[in-house]
């Protein structure tokens, strides 16, 4: 028998779409009922949709797994069916341990309440009983910050204050097996910061967590392992830098392959292996293979490396090059390449007689493909607004003076 | 080859419970075991309906004793001195009171329950808790004010100088029976009410006319005899005028009447919790 704290079969939810509107009344329900003998045509039945399909993975004890993919491709739903919300529509699953869920911060907050009393409230609701939540009510307090306003309405809160005192109370949750919903994408960042270190020291103490996040930078540092769902089912599943690299590279929007007077470009790899840079911060070769109908006299070879809005992060172009005609290995030592993990454009051209200032003739410009993927490990700054473009580590010391 | 038993294997650290989630099943049982695993968090929402609800009114708990205080003056007022309406030989205001204590407590216990999944949509789209512990909390928070407003009834009793019986003993097993009609009908209707939108806005009309059809404003002795079973079968007839008798120990114990109330209660618990649980399956994905 597998460890495995969460074991999943089939499952499938399905969903009415179309006429229905969302919200009945009776008395349309009853006019209808009145009308509908006169109406005449065929019965329209009700279109359905499959949310997920066939889904089917485990995740073993201790686990940290992530959940990506695009919006509406059902993850949500999928925590949703785990944390028995709703209720699925063929399949089933298996779950051992208590869950605990995270799909919203501040479930069952009351606005009328104090902060004391929404406490209790939510913790309540979160599925700790009214001991635990005695015991661990200074820890969430001193967690939150709000011991000042502990006997205000929850109403006179700020926002921020909100925030933070629903995730204190989700942050003391101890479930064995944690299902977090994007929770973590909102908030200032002190909070954001908080959030993952407790999430963090979470994972350390050998609980099962199963995550969704958009923030790729935060799946990175927090799974091992990552499911990408994609149309309700289980696009790809397998190591977190694999998989992230790959569903990055897809989300790039697709440009046109060349451009020039024929195929010259034909491939090209990174490091003599293929397109994904495993380490940014020693010598990184990038090897092209081209063939030339004609011999290039005087003429230029540029490559610059795209981000996924076209931006450049960095280029070299090289004059006065003379090429035979035939095949070639154009290889390109760069003494690091520390840009952070994710996908990006190559893009290379070769120009005859000059460059594209000097008037030369364009041979062939090559949006590369496949993509190259960068999948080191992130060594910015933890949180994706601040850690830009480069990856590179630092090393920080504090001395009293 | 030992002959001793042994046990399988050494002594594991027990494994937690295995839960299942599978599609939907049988929607009929009631899950008195899952909703007593779920007390703490019932005794939550009861107590957050009554803090919100004391903490928006200007007058707070003083509400539950002056709403059935100022209907049993009116009433006083209209049915009895106006109408002069019989009243089995009691003071207005002890005939009158006695019947709005179930009552207050039975319309509100309605009121409330109907919105009971509507008002925390957000909860049941987010949580996972049974279902049946949002209307079970509405009906078990109006027993607070109806105590505070019995507190009220004593102090009337002892006024009026109403000889307090052995039957006074009763009244819990009443307010039973109320609390479970409550209950059937609350269910019933905050189910709908998730489905039908526009059903909480019947409600009024609904209580409305079970209040005449109950003996709040009148003795059921006006009922002509041949038609008492048929009044009977509304629970509230056999719980008020059991009420009557064991608070004001006036006219014989309503035994005909909370026989068949007791029938009917039952069989609009059961339904209601049926359906209610039929309902719950699709719950988070119409809410």
């Amino acid at each position: 028998m597998s460890d495995a704290v969460i074991h999943v079969e089939g499952l499938g939810k399905r969903y009415r779409v179309g006429e229905r509107e969302r919200y009945l009344a009776l008395r349309d329900v009853i006019t209808r009922a009145f009308t509908s003998p006169l109406r005449r045509g065929p019965k329209r039945s009700p279109e359905m949709l499959w949310a997920l399909k066939d889904v089917s993975f485990e995740v073993a004890q201790g686990e940290v797994v992530g959940l990506i993919g695009r919006n509406g491709a059902g993850k949500t739903t999928l925590l949703k069916l785990l944390s028995r919300i709703t209720r699925p529509t063929i399949g089933f699953a298996e779950i051992r341990g208590r869950v605990g869920s995270l799909l919203e911060v501040g479930t069952g907050f009351h606005p009328e309440l104090t902060g004391r009393e929404n406490i209790y409230l939510s913790g309540a609701i979160l599925g700790m009983s009214k001991n635990e939540i005695n015991r661990k009510f200074d820890a969430i307090v001193s967690f939150a910050e709000v011991e000042r306003f502990l006997d205000t309405p929850l109403k006179h809160y700020s926002t921020g204050m909100q925030m933070r005192l629903a995730f204190a109370v989700a942050a003391h949750l101890e479930p064995e097996i944690l299902l977090v919903d994007e929770v973590l994408a909102v908030g200032d960042l002190e909070f954001q910061k908080k959030c993952l270190g407790k999430m963090q020291e979470v994972s350390k103490s050998g609980r099962t967590i199963v995550f969704v996040s958009h923030q790729m930078n935060q799946i990175r540092r927090l799974c091992e392992r990552v499911l990408w769902i994609d149309a309700g089912q289980i696009h790809e599943s397998g190591p977190t830098g694999q998989i992230a690299a790959k569903y990055e590279s897809a989300s790039l929007q697709p440009v046109d392959s060349s451009a020039g007077d024929g195929r010259c470009f034909l491939r090209w790899s990174i490091c003599g292996h293929d397109n994904v840079l495993r380490d940014g911060l020693r010598d990184v070769t990038l090897h092209f293979h081209v063939h030339l109908k004609e011999p290039v006299t005087q003429g230029h070879f540029g490559v610059a490396v795209l981000t996924d809005s076209s931006a450049v992060l960095v280029g070299w172009g090289f004059d006065n090059l003379n090429i035979n005609a035939g095949e070639n290995e154009i290889t390109l030592r760069v003494p690091a390449l520390p840009l952070r993990p994710g996908a990006y454009s190559l893009t290379c051209s070769i120009y005859d007689k000059g460059n594209n200032l000097t008037g030369g003739v364009l041979v062939e410009q090559w949006y590369a493909l496949p993509s190259l993927i960068v999948d080191t490990p992130p060594l910015s700054h933890p949180q994706d607004r601040w850690a830009g473009v480069l990856n590179l580590p630092a090393e920080l010391k504090i001395q009293d003076t | 080859m030992n002959t001793i038993a042994t046990t399988v294997s050494s002594p594991e650290v027990s494994q937690p419970p295995v839960l299942r989630i599978t599609p939907p099943g049988r929607w009929w049982v009631i899950p008195l075991g899952e909703l007593w695993s779920y007390r703490e968090l019932i005794y939550f929402f009861v107590w957050r309906d009554i803090k919100v609800r004391y903490k928006q009114t200007a007058i707070g708990a003083a509400w539950a004793v002056l709403q059935p205080l100022l209907t049993m003056l009116i009433f006083s007022l209209f049915f009895g001195r106006l109408a002069h309406i019989p009243s089995e030989g009691l003071p207005y205001p002890i005939f009158y009171y006695s019947a709005l204590l179930p009552w207050m407590y039975f319309a509100a216990a309605l009121q409330n329950s109907t919105t009971a999944i509507v008002e925390n949509q957000r909860l049941v789209t987010k949580v996972y808790f049974p279902r049946l512990a949002l209307p079970l909390a509405s009906v078990l928070s109006g027993l607070v004010d109806f105590g505070i407003s019995f507190l009220m009834f004593i102090v009337l009793m002892i006024y009026y100088r109403i000889h307090w019986g052995w039957a006074m003993l009763m009244v819990p097993v009443f307010l039973l029976l109320a609390v479970l009609l409550a209950l059937g009908v609350g269910l019933w209707l905050s189910a709908l009410n998730a489905i039908y939108r526009d059903v909480r806005y019947v409600v009024p009309f609904l209580v409305q006319f079970w209040l005449f059809a109950s003996p709040v404003a009148y003795p059921s002795s006006l009922v002509p005899a041949k038609w008492r079973w048929f009044y009977g079968l509304n629970p509230m007839a056999g719980v008020i005028e059991g009420f009557r008798w064991s608070l004001a120990g006036r006219g014989t114990p309503p035994g005909q009447l909370i026989g068949i109330a007791a029938i009917v209660v039952l069989a609009i618990l059961l339904s209601g919790v049926a359906y209610f649980q039929k309902m719950e399956t699709t719950i988070a994905d119409v809410v």
